[in-house]
């Protein structure tokens, strides 16, 4: 390659193709640099006939390529058919390994040791990575592969799968299924768990071992690799077994190295995980720059996708847009930027028209933005082009005076920022002309936000306000993107906690002392910060997450109560002096605000009314400690039973749930009708499943969702689809592309993925004349028989039957009363154990 | 009553599940109803003195008919509230409840009404419908009050799906575990692998008693066999006999939970079918009093 091209584009997904397309297009000299021998790798790994979803469906389409939901062959066929047409110029193994050089005159490395000249570089190359390759010395002509596209292919090979992650088990167990394919299949890992699969993956393996139909190496490494052979490094030395064939599956490394090695600058440094040892390491401030350095932030970019060396653009997944559409979008952006078209709007212009279509007349949309973001405080650390995605995924409304933002009580973890006017905050429920003023510039909300519990009070505007309300995805990104911003949030949210939680007319001045104190610390779950029979005066505010108290009795914890994020300990041996009079220690993962012992002393010292409060507080606290020490010789059975019971709840997550259903087997007799129930209600699929799931003393915690506090589901999800509603239920809207990711990231098992199966015929047609399945969830067969046409699978889980009067249909639809739905604080409390 | 001070839960969802069971929901409320009911009729009938003696065509037996065919009408509707998945404020618990109280009170509202008239005709056997689908319903109660605990024990956290799975699983074992023995002992457990281990029947169903089980009957013979032969290290009878004794085991679990599940519903194969036969010859009854009026 001799002449320098005018754009070449790292990576062929649906951002790298387009963006070529469009070069292709305006006739603009330019090449697709892909690494494999097709476009689109990751589609391209999508399973067979998988349906690829176009959300958001409000956002119009601009690529030369075109695009609409359908099954991944047919995606990929218009692609390839496209890139085709429009002349695109690809070159297929090309692996990308350095840039270097500077704008007008880059050189692309390659891994096969070939050369690229460019003038600007557009990098779309996602974010899934390399697969991590094996380091051990291979001989010539052995087989090593790192994917395994169907396992019937192979048939009596000795094969070894290295990797006891997901991947690598599923490829194993698919390998060793079928007993008649004649493969003799091994499995090593490193470590001697398998800490990062699946349990019934894991469960599956070791079954699949014991049944002697593969071999499992723990604690094991390759060590050479030959033609026929595999060695390994054992625990207990080395190993040499028959092998064909190597399949690694050892996860991948996320791409962000490479991106930060283009055109940088090098320096020796000290390697952060080997203290002592210098690495060569990219010298700060040259190459491309991150946000942040937390494992999930994105490159810094211009509004023109341009990152911090000049000449080289990012698109795609890898700047923080994960859905196809947006992706083509920007490859078509890019390429017009890159060409001079500066006059071009994004393709998300109407939406965000749309966003400001209810404030007063008079700006556009970069104005708008602008505004709120020399506005808002904590927004003036975003760029343009974060400020816009942050817009898509926030709203803003402009309220009258009076007019009620939110409700004490709601559910709701969204955040609010007031970009003109005031609001007031109702601190007295009883009293609503109680109020304190929060001006502009400033946030509200954040309670929910961070601990995802009930809004606290009720706030309404003061005055003619415009006021950003900014969804929890948005805001958690916000605090990932800039520092300042979560700092600031951090104090506010302290101070603002502090003085609901103690209310007794105290000022942000009087807590000033107390919140300069102040320090948040995470709680692993398990952990105690408070040990009965210690010292200490400090005092303990929950922000989220939710603690246990503990007291030893006869050598044995005494389960005491359960405290939710939004509570305060620590405040008895503050009062009365002396020792911690019981443990307390966190359910789940939490947060909490250590509070300086002596400064809240003065602080209560200054204010009778807030000890008064405290001291009440205290009070119901003592109560239930003398309960259980007058009776610890006389009914430990029965309170061994409630600790016992309470801890296998904590076990089961309730600690982290707002809402869950629980099953008295004593009076439950298996007739499922609250499965039944259940899919009556939503589209003919269950959303639980009775029969899994633990048992204590006959308390059984079902396969259903418990509405956690931080939903582990929302974490990952592409179309930010999930939701908590208004009654704190967490669902799943009809964006939902089917990724899967919720699933995977359950804890609890609770989320399953698939297709809504068709209208079944009424209940009478069915008791009269026995058309259909009957009640509940269809058999699959009979949905495979009746369906018409092509249905995606989407992710499915309880919702808590919002919108459903009469509420739940699990519950109501139990005959002898055995399913329950409580919330955590409701059913943990002692007051139990005397019913 | 001792409660521990929370930050209130708001939630404008109302919280309708109280912990209670069928029998006692709201504190008995339904059988104070069924009793006051049939306090009330039984009054009724010493107070007034038909004449010449009680009898269903009196004003008062016309009364206390009327009740009872409503309510059994009624009660008939349980079976379509518990399939129909409507929304509003209902709980079928509540429904249950009613339903338990509300049918015991029919004896003494029937009884009442035939006043004490019986014969060989169909308004006896519309009552002695009646009285069995009760009896049965009383035994299903019984059933429910006895069984759910025994159900869940023997489950130990176990779904049917992986009993059965576990159950493939050890035949998947036996199947391999088997292939270097000889044609005797491989056909015994070949007779463990064939048999539905579940067939039998309704009465071993029922009794959870399966006196041809070939697995037991596989181990006994592997064992009568070994003890005649040598012990040898690595003896692939050893592995198959401790597999038998698994399959043995989680047999018993199966088959105790097939039992409970059928004692829990084995009623209602009774109590629905004479439900209908009742409606039958309640309707002849009706015609036929009205007829021959």
């Amino acid at each position: 390659m001799s002449d320098a091209f005018r754009i070449a584009i790292v990576g062929s997904g649906p951002a790298g193709l387009s963006a070529a397309g469009r070069a292709a297009e305006l006739g603009l000299s330019h090449v697709l640099l892909e690494k494999t021998d097709h476009l689109s790798d990751t589609i391209y790994k999508y399973q067979k006939g998988k349906h690829v979803m176009a959300t958001p469906v409000q956002l119009a389409l601009r690529s030369p390529l075109d695009f609409d939901a359908g099954k991944r062959e047919k995606v990929l066929g218009t692609w390839d058919e496209q890139t085709a047409k429009h002349g695109v110029n690809v070159m297929h193994h090309a692996d990308v390994k350095a840039i270097t050089g500077a704008k007008g005159d880059f050189t692309l490395k390659l891994t096969d040791g070939r050369e690229v000249k460019a003038e600007t570089v557009i990098l779309a190359i996602g974010t899934q990575g390399n697969p991590n390759l094996m380091r051990c010395p291979i001989e010539d002509g052995a087989v090593v592969q790192y994917t395994l596209d169907d396992p019937a292919e192979y048939n009596d090979e000795h094969i070894t799968v290295v990797g006891g992650g997901d991947a690598g088990i599923e490829n194993a167990l698919g390998l060793a299924a079928e007993v008649a394919q004649g493969n003799v299949v091994s499995l090593c890992n490193r470590s001697a768990e398998f800490s990062t699969a699946k349990g019934p993956n894991v469960a599956a393996l070791l079954g699949a071992r014991d049944a002697g139909r593969m071999q499992v190496l723990t604690e094991s490494t390759p060590a050479k690799v030959e033609k026929g052979w595999i060695t390994f490094d054992t625990r207990d030395g080395e190993l040499k077994i028959r092998c064909d064939r190597v399949i690694a599956r050892m996860g991948s490394a996320p791409p962000r190295a490479f991106v930060e090695a283009c055109c940088a600058e090098f320096e020796e440094k000290e390697d952060p995980r080997n203290p002592g040892k210098m690495m060569r390491g990219v010298k700060a401030g040259t190459g491309v720059q991150f946000t942040s350095n937390d494992r999930l932030a994105y490159p810094v970019l211009s509004p023109t996708f341009e990152s911090t060396v000049p000449g080289i653009f990012v698109i795609g997944a890898l700047a923080g847009y994960p859905l196809i559409k947006h992706c083509m979008n920007q490859g078509y952006d890019v390429v017009e930027f890159i060409n001079g078209n500066t006059a071009l709007k994004p393709a998300d212009e109407p939406i965000l028209e749309k966003k400001f279509a209810g404030l007063p007349k008079g700006r556009d949309v970069a104005e708008w933005l602008e505004l709120l973001r020399t506005n808002i405080g904590i927004l003036q650390g975003l760029s343009p082009l974060q400020m816009r995605e942050f817009m898509l995924d926030s709203d803003v409304r402009m309220y009258r005076p009076g007019e009620v933002i939110f409700v004490r009580g709601a559910r709701e973890d969204s955040l609010f920022a007031i970009a003109e006017g005031s609001v007031l905050v109702e601190i007295n429920p009883q009293d609503p002309s109680i109020t304190v003023p929060i001006g502009t510039g400033e946030i509200f909300g954040e309670v929910g936000l961070i601990s995802g519990r009930t809004r606290g009070a009720t706030i309404r505007a003061a005055e003619k306000s415009i006021i950003v309300e900014i969804s929890r995805l948005a805001a958690l990104r916000l605090q990932r993107q800039v520092p300042s911003a979560q700092k600031e949030i951090t104090r506010i949210s302290i101070e603002r906690q502090l003085l609901q939680l103690f209310k007794a007319g105290l000022t942000k001045e009087d807590v000033a002392e107390v919140v300069a104190g102040a320090e948040v610390r995470t709680v692993k779950a398990g952990e105690a910060v408070i040990t009965e029979g210690e010292q200490g005066s400090d005092v303990f505010v929950i922000r989220s997450g939710s603690m246990i108290v503990e007291k030893t009795v006869g050598g044995k914890p005494v389960f005491l109560s359960y405290v939710p994020a939004g509570s305060f300990v620590g405040e008895m041996a503050l009062i009365d002096g002396g020792l911690r009079t019981a443990t307390v220690k966190a359910a789940i993962k939490a947060d909490v605000i250590r509070l300086p012992g002596e400064a809240f002393a003065r602080l209560m010292a200054s204010k009778p009314a807030l000890e008064q409060r405290v001291r009440q507080d205290m009070e119901a606290r003592r109560i239930v400690n003398s309960f259980v020490e007058e009776r610890k010789h006389s009914f430990s059975g029965a309170v061994d039973l409630y600790s016992q019971t309470a801890k296998f709840l904590i076990d089961e997550g309730i600690g982290e749930a707002t809402d869950v259903l629980l099953i008295d087997e004593n009076l439950c007799v298996g007739c499922d009708n609250c499965e039944k129930a259940c899919a009556d209600s939503h589209d003919g699929l269950s959303r639980l499943d009775r029969e899994a799931g633990k048992t204590y003393a006959h308390l059984h915690v079902p396969t259903s969702c418990r509405h956690c506090e931080h939903p582990h589901c929302m974490a990952d999800c592409p179309p930010n689809a999930i939701h908590r509603g208004p009654d704190g239920e967490v669902f799943i809207d009809d964006t939902c592309i089917g990724c899967g990711n919720c699933q995977r990231n359950c804890p609890y098992g609770v989320i399953r993925m698939d297709k809504v199966p068709p209208k079944k015929p009424s209940l009478l047609s069915w008791l009269f004349l026995g058309l259909g399945p009957g009640p509940g969830e269809p058999s699959h067969e009979w949905s495979v028989e009746n369906s018409k046409g092509e249905k995606p699978k989407k992710a499915i889980k309880c919702d808590m039957c919002s919108g459903i009067e009469g509420g739940p249909a699990c519950v109501r639809a139990c005959p002898t009363g055995a399913a329950i739905r409580v919330s955590p604080d409701e059913f943990l409390t002692v007051a139990r154990l005397e019913a | 009553m001792l409660m521990v001070k929370n930050p209130p839960s708001a939630s404008r969802r109302e919280r309708t599940s109280s912990h209670d069971g069928f029998l006692r929901y709201r504190n008995f409320r339904w059988a104070k109803i069924a009793a006051v009911i049939c306090g009330i009729s039984i009054a009724a009938y010493l107070m007034i003195d038909v004449q010449p003696h009680p009898n269903g065509g009196s004003a008062e037996g016309y009364v206390l008919g009327t009740i009872g065919a409503l309510l059994i009408l009624w009660l008939t509707l349980l079976g379509v509230r518990k399939r129909a998945m409507t929304r509003g404020r209902w709980s079928l618990k509540a429904w249950t409840s009613a339903h338990v109280y509300l049918g015991l009170s029919l004896i003494v509202i029937a009884t009442l009404h035939t006043g004490f008239q019986f014969g060989w005709n169909v308004h006896t056997l519309a009552y002695a419908l009646m009285m069995l689908v009760i009896l049965s319903g009383i035994w299903g109660i019984s059933m429910y009050g006895a069984l759910p605990k025994a159900l869940s024990d023997n489950r130990e956290m176990m779904t049917e799906t992986q009993m059965l799975e576990a159950l493939r699983s050890i035949d998947r074992q036996l199947h391999e575990a088997a292939q270097p023995l000889d044609q005797e002992n491989a056909d015994l457990v070949q007779s463990s692998l064939e048999q539905d281990p579940f067939g039998g029947g309704l009465w071993a169903r029922l009794t959870g008693r399966y006196s041809n089980c070939s697995t037991r009957a596989a181990q006994a013979e592997l064992r009568r066999g070994a003890a005649f032969r040598p012990k040898l290290a690595d003896d692939p009878l050893d592995r198959i006999d401790s597999l038998l004794e698994r399959k043995g085991s989680i047999l018993l679990r199966v088959r105790r939970h097939l039992r409970l599940k059928a004692l829990l519903e084995i009623w209602l194969y009774v109590h629905v079918p004479i439900t209908f036969a009742l409606i039958a010859a309640l309707s002849a009854h009706i015609v036929s009093v009205f007829f021959y009026w």
